[in-house]
């Protein structure tokens, strides 16, 4: 069961001839060379999987590769611009809210989007949270990345 | 990969019932957060998916003439949180769509899925019965309408008929002009979780005394379900603390809820209890009352 389909990636317009039963994780990480994407739980537990459809926040491995067709994806791969971090990106770099890495291009994308929705508005910590509580980390305890946010809701 | 054998993608409301009168062993699929985990438990065999993720027709909040609200069946959550119609008319709703799973979950789940799927944690099931929504479904004899505590007929189990789709929600005007709602979700997290007891109140209120009284339950039964004879007491009944202990006493009678690795039956009896009196005060004091 294959079928075309095309969507734009990071600003890139790319075709694939995909496997109807694959999941956009799966259409990301082995057509696209997307390696941001991270399998966390396969289930849309921990958000390791995070991206952009047309600027809502999604988790790519419940999401079929086919409803990509037509639309625009966001990765963590699309968030520097000529070499130089997005300010979300170093938000998380001088809050120290990285450690072994593996949920950050997950939580870079829910900030980003949180953030665009956000932006100047005061937010407190709780709608922070809320916002992010779909993202799961492992090591940092999460006082670094709540920082992080903040600061990318202030710059 | 999902396990399903073929995959069918529809246009219209009308193609898909006809899709699924062709395929006897179909599954429909809008926003994937319920089926596409259990294809990955490998949960069906040799399935059809009839993919209704990206039909406009089922995507909509509106009023109509009649002053009906109506949500279709594949409005998101996240739709419902940013609508103004909602907000204004049925806030209790967006308390419901805000209280599911965390942002990605909400951002791509339906209202159509989640009483489709027949559970009784469903979080906007509640307040749905609360609101007395009647579901528009259509199959190949043409269009029904049904009461929500219709619908759901044991666990995991609706009233959809063979070739039926659910098209969306309708709640008329008596149901909603001049109530106040609200629904809270016990759980064990504050997000990311499936409720332990969910509760949903909506009233009416006129120099104290109480117009009408509603009170449903997700996790309190095997459906969710709301609690009759409770509600007829509080009817022209004024408002006073003693009320609330007895509103208490009298869900108590009507639910029944059960022990699960989650929580056990009394446990979930307590919060039950506890609820009844939190939100309905809380509506309450919203509203300027005293108590
Ligand atoms: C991580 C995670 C967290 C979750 N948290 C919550 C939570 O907090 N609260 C909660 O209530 N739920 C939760 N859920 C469950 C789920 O997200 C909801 O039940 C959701 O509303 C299902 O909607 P959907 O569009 O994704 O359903 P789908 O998976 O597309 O469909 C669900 C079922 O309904 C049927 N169906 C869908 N649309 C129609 C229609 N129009 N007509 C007829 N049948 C139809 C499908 O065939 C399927 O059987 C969670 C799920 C996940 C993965
Ligand atoms: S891998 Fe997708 S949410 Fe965990
Ligand atoms: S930094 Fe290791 S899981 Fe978050």
């Amino acid at each position: 069961m294959f079928q075309e389909i095309s969507f734009i990636l990071n600003g890139k317009k790319r075709k694939f001839n995909i496997d109807v039963r694959k999941s956009l994780f799966e259409i990301l990480r082995e057509y696209a060379g997307i390696k941001s994407v991270k399998q966390g739980c396969k289930v849309g537990e921990c958000g390791a999987c995070s991206v952009l459809v047309d600027d809502v926040l999604i988790d790519s491995c419940i999401f079929l590769g086919l409803w990509a067709d037509g639309k625009k994806i966001k990765t963590l791969e699309g968030q520097a611009k000529q070499g130089k971090l997005s300010k979300v990106q170093q938000a998380y770099v001088n809050e120290g809210a990285i450690q072994c890495g593996f949920c950050t291009p997950g939580f870079i994308m829910a900030t980003t989007s949180f953030v665009k929705k956000n932006k100047q508005k005061n937010v407190t910590i709780d709608e922070i949270k809320k916002n992010h509580a779909g993202n799961l980390c492992r090591c940092t305890g999460y006082q670094n990345i709540l920082k992080a946010v903040k600061k990318s809701l202030r710059n | 990969m999902f396990d399903f054998e073929k995959y069918i993608k529809p246009e219209t409301i009308d193609e898909t019932i006809k899709y699924i009168s062709e395929n006897s062993d179909a599954r429909l699929i809008a926003g994937g957060t319920d089926i596409l985990i259990n294809l990955k438990k490998g949960k069906f065999e040799n399935l059809t998916l009839i993919d209704i993720h990206d039909i406009k027709e089922l995507k909509f909040i509106k009023i109509d003439d009649n002053k009906n609200i109506l949500i279709g069946s594949g409005t998101t959550f996240l739709n419902i949180i940013e609508s103004d119609i909602i907000k204004k008319h049925i806030p209790m709703l967006i308390k419901a769509a805000s209280s599911v799973g965390g942002p990605q979950i909400r951002n791509i789940a339906t209202i159509g899925g989640n009483i489709c799927n027949g559970v009784t944690s469903a979080d906007s099931a509640s307040s749905l019965f609360a609101l007395n929504a009647v579901l528009i479904l259509k199959g190949i004899n043409g269009k029904r309408e049904i009461p929500i505590s219709d619908f759901y007929l044991g666990h995991g189990k609706v009233d959809l008929k063979e070739t039926e789709i659910l098209i969306g929600f309708k709640i008329t005007p008596n149901n909603y002009k001049g109530y106040f709602g609200h629904y809270y979700k016990y759980a064990m997290r504050n997000s990311m979780d499936i409720a332990t007891i969910g509760c949903a109140v909506s009233l009416k209120i006129n120099h104290g005394v109480f117009q009408d009284y509603r009170i449903a339950y997700g996790v309190a039964a095997p459906v969710p379900m709301r609690c009759l004879k409770t509600e007829k007491a509080v009817i022209n009944q004024k408002i006073s603390n003693e009320l609330l202990n007895k509103i208490s006493n009298m869900v108590e009678k009507e639910v029944n809820p059960r022990t699960s690795w989650r929580a056990s039956k009394e446990f979930r009896m307590n919060i039950i209890k506890e609820l009844s009196k939190r939100v309905t005060k809380k509506i309450l004091i919203s509203v300027g009352e005293k108590i």
